[in-house]
């Protein structure tokens, strides 16, 4: 049965070739335009660690003085380092980690290699286990590493393949700047995308190559990145960044249950009345714990501009539905004659309106196909873009059939009232008009 | 034959013309659902082509801004020494010799160090300051600080509206990031002096910076126009200072040459600095030109995405006006016989096809207007953007209106060739 519907369906679309083509494209383009920003939008919205993303947290705290004071402002979106190094001694979480962002001079040992900068994250001794990182070679180093400011590093493949071509890097030497540091793992390819556990400099940049003890990092006046948000009067020259009034650390806790993040929420407030008894806070508590996913949400990581595009793309795939719409109620309506010498023969409504969807359903497949390949373009000409996430934009498999079911979910649905319509012609009268 | 008044304009002949509004209407209400869908479609594109256009122009504004530097004779170069004994003398010494090298390259007219350069979208140094002296907080924030060395303000290109430039004693050791007194003459641009002291002359006025505005400098110029090295928003694109140096950290060399030149000079930029001391890191080098226009490539890239968009939606409504129309003409072609038989002009069913067309057009329109208002309140809630001034509308409706008669034109022409023996054929 559908098969003779599919036939009378192709047939009838044959007949008028321009128009079929008109609604095709309409429907190709609509969704070619719509899914290419969708994508856009999906792998930039995605989750960056679908395992561990429940029960990572980001507390904040708010550490800053009496001038400008608000009621209800949000405290500042790093940390000091004296608050992250109490956070860190309190081991109230499963892991906790306190980095931030640098660079570093990579100075190959053989000669006549020029040197250059790497980004590096300094960081603590749990984020390899707290970011469930893979190692390829050896591992992170321990907490006690941490203490004794020790000269080791971890660093990623494609640099340890850069510098020793595949050859075996752990416990190999590297020189970065003006010291010494010892290879102690080299991990896999890893750049969660977005870059969540730090976004100050873009949401989207490449994971790190470097990984140094953050205590080490201070100690030796490497070159530390980011932002730096300060209050109260002070000089930045020779700035201590170990004493000044200033946040520039990122803060991460893992937190496994549900009683674990409640106890850590009640932890910030105790610990923030307790920094407020000492002097060194003076406003009332102002804390939040954002989980990965809120805090992504919170700092609004999708840039403005990709969700006005989808935006605009969707009122696009608007119109191209209104115009669909109404082309197929013109070609429905226009065929009254023949459905009505259908009817005559004893064809149910049903069997019409069948008929009618079937025809629907091929100008959506079509519209599919045309919008699949619309969409590969448009998501070729996104990669060609100069922005940090450019280079992300693909069509995972997953939105390649949402591409189809949209394709054809819309058309059908396009179909609906048309079809309707068209099936509710009084037989009678339309052999009276022939 | 009785001839109506003049005035009325109608022929006897054609009993449409007569109520040329009352048949087309009716004919109309035959096929509501149609023209509701076709007004809609309408509406739609006229609100998302009128707010595209108003984001073009947007767009476009930002991109006419004027750098008020010379931008096609700018090259610039950021290098980082490595030797890290941290002596200023020293640091100095091997700036100086970089400068002399710098300018001993062929075709190159003048070298300066800066801290940044408009629009060049890295790292800037902003800061509070006031007009009054031992004011507890400064009234005008995020003031973004120009550094120069010797030379800035010619070698730049930068136009002086007032004042004049720099003195040879005026370049001092400063640096922004410490708590000490600025050099003792500033140049503000003429958008800044307006908002400090909008109604004198801003040459020798005061500037306070520093804790509690300790510390006092001088103004002695104000450009024409200096943009700051980030735009963010519309306002206050041109609040910046520039403050004579004697060397700057962490800064960049900018050469000035014949835009002929700057090729070959970007080309032998490594090699020069090398042979004065290869113990460093270039970290970035470019034309200036090339820098403002990538700056603005989102933008441009934004531009043609609403320029394809309008293009295809424009497209998309005018493809489906034609089928319609032809539709509707093939089902009339009866009815238009019989009018031509009795009498209608050709001009007359053209005129008949154009006006119901235009009736059309001009409801999708009215809601068209009403939801590009509705649009642009929700980009404005969500995106910060301006409010869609009023002349778009008009300028979406007029689009419309054209492509709505030049869409109808081809049905309507073969529905006025339809001969008036049509109407003695049974269909």
């Amino acid at each position: 049965m559908f098969g003779y519907y599919f036939d009378l369906a192709q047939r009838s679309l044959r007949r008028n070739p321009v128009l079929t083509a008109l609604m095709v494209l309409a429907i190709g383009l609509g969704i070619g335009a719509s899914m290419t920003m969708l994508t856009v939008l999906h792998v930039m919205s995605g989750n960056p660690l679908p395992e561990r993303s429940t029960q990572l947290f980001y507390p904040q705290l708010d550490p800053r003085g009496m001038d400008d004071y608000r009621v209800g402002e949000e405290p500042p979106t790093q940390m000091a380092w004296i608050d992250a190094t109490n956070l860190l001694k309190a081991r109230k979480g499963t892991h906790q980690a306190a980095m931030s962002g640098g660079q570093v001079t990579v100075r190959p040992a053989q000669g006549g290699n020029r040197a250059f900068y790497v980004d590096a994250r300094f960081t603590t001794a749990d984020f390899f286990a707290m970011f469930d990182v893979p190692f390829a070679r050896g591992g992170g180093w321990s907490s006690s590493d941490d203490d004794k400011q020790a000269r080791v590093i971890v660093v990623a493949k494609t640099l340890a393949d850069k510098l020793y071509g595949g050859g075996q890097a752990v416990g190999k030497i590297l020189r970065l700047g003006q010291n010494d540091f010892r290879i102690v793992g080299v991990i896999e390819p890893w750049s969660p995308v977005p870059h969540f556990y730090d976004l100050t400099s873009g949401g989207y940049q490449d994971g790190e190559q470097v990984f140094m003890p953050l205590s080490t990092a201070l100690a030796l006046h490497q070159g530390i990145g980011g932002s730096l948000e300060c209050w109260g009067y002070m000089s930045f020259n020779n700035l201590d960044r170990k004493t000044a009034p200033c946040s520039w650390l990122q803060f991460w806790v893992q937190l496994d249950t549900p009683a674990q993040q409640r106890a850590y929420r009640e932890f910030l407030v105790s610990y923030s009345q307790q920094q407020k008894m000492l002097g060194r806070f003076v406003r009332p508590p102002n804390t939040r714990l954002h989980d990965l996913m809120g805090w992504l949400d919170y700092n609004k990581v999708v840039p403005g501009s990709v969700q006005l595009q989808t935006l605009l793309a969707l009122g696009f795939m608007l119109v191209c539905l209104v115009n669909t719409v109404a082309l197929l109620l013109v070609k429905f309506l226009r065929r009254g004659g023949e459905m009505g010498v259908r009817r005559a023969m004893g064809a149910s409504m049903r069997s019409i309106f069948a008929q009618l969807l079937a025809e629907a359903t091929l100008v959506g497949l079509c519209g599919g196909v045309v919008g699949v390949l619309l969409a590969l373009f448009g998501l070729w000409v996104v990669r060609q873009q100069p922005a940090q996430y450019a280079g992300l934009a693909h069509l995972d498999a997953p939105m390649l059939y949402a591409t189809f079911v949209l394709a054809l979910c819309t058309t059908v649905l396009a179909a609906m009232f048309p079809a309707w319509r068209a099936c509710r012609l009084p037989p009678a009268r339309a052999l009276k008009i022939q | 034959m009785a001839r109506l008044p003049a005035a009325t304009g109608a022929r006897a002949e054609d009993p449409v013309r007569a109520t040329i509004m009352h048949p087309i209407l009716s004919a109309l209400k035959h096929h509501k659902t149609t023209v509701v869908l076709v007004m809609l479609e309408i509406a739609l594109t006229c609100a998302i082509v009128s707010n595209a256009l108003f984001l073009i122009g947007d767009r476009l504004s930002d991109m006419q801004l004027t750098t008020g530097v010379a931008n096609n004779e700018l090259v610039w170069v950021n290098s980082d020494s490595l030797r890290e004994d941290g002596n200023p003398a020293s640091r100095m010494s091997l700036e100086q010799a970089d400068l002399t090298a710098l300018r001993d390259m062929r075709g190159v007219t003048g070298v300066v160090r800066v801290n940044s350069l408009p629009l060049l979208d890295a790292a800037m140094w902003r800061s509070g300051i006031s007009v009054q002296p031992g004011l507890p907080k400064a009234t005008f924030n995020n003031i973004a600080m120009y550094l120069g060395t010797p030379g800035i303000v010619g070698e730049l290109g930068i136009k002086l509206d007032q004042g004049r430039d720099f003195l040879p004693q005026e370049y001092a050791d400063y640096s922004p990031s410490a708590n000490q007194a600025p050099p003792s003459a500033v140049i503000v641009t003429r958008a800044l002096a307006d908002r400090l002291w909008p109604s004198q002359s801003a040459l020798g006025q005061p500037i306070f910076m520093g804790e509690k505005g300790k510390y006092v400098t001088r103004v002695v110029g104000v450009t024409r126009h200096l943009l700051n090295p980030t735009l963010s928003g519309r306002t206050n694109s041109e609040d910046n200072l520039l403050l004579p140096v004697r060397s700057i950290p962490g800064g960049m060399y900018v050469l000035r040459m014949e835009p002929a030149a700057r090729d070959a000079v970007l080309r032998d930029i490594p090699a020069v600095l090398d042979r004065v001391d290869n113990d460093r890191i270039i970290t970035g080098s470019n034309s200036y030109a090339r820098t403002v226009s990538d700056y603005f490539h989102d933008d441009r890239a934004l531009i043609w995405l609403l320029l394809v968009v309008i293009g295809c939606l424009l497209a998309l409504t005018a493809l489906g006006v034609v089928g319609l129309s032809s539709f509707w003409v093939q089902q009339r072609t009866h009815q238009i016989g019989i009018r031509r038989a009795v009498g209608a002009t050709r001009n007359d069913i053209l005129r008949y096809f154009q006006t119901e067309n235009f009736l059309i057009v001009s409801g999708g329109i009215a809601l068209g207007l009403l939801l590009a208002v509705a649009l642009n309140l929700l980009l404005m809630k969500h995106y910060e953007l301006p409010r869609l001034p009023l002349y778009y509308l008009p300028i979406a409706a007029l689009v419309l209106w054209v492509l709505g008669q030049l869409a109808v034109l081809g049905p309507a022409l073969r529905a006025a060739a339809v001969p008036p023996v049509v109407a003695t054929r049974s269909v």
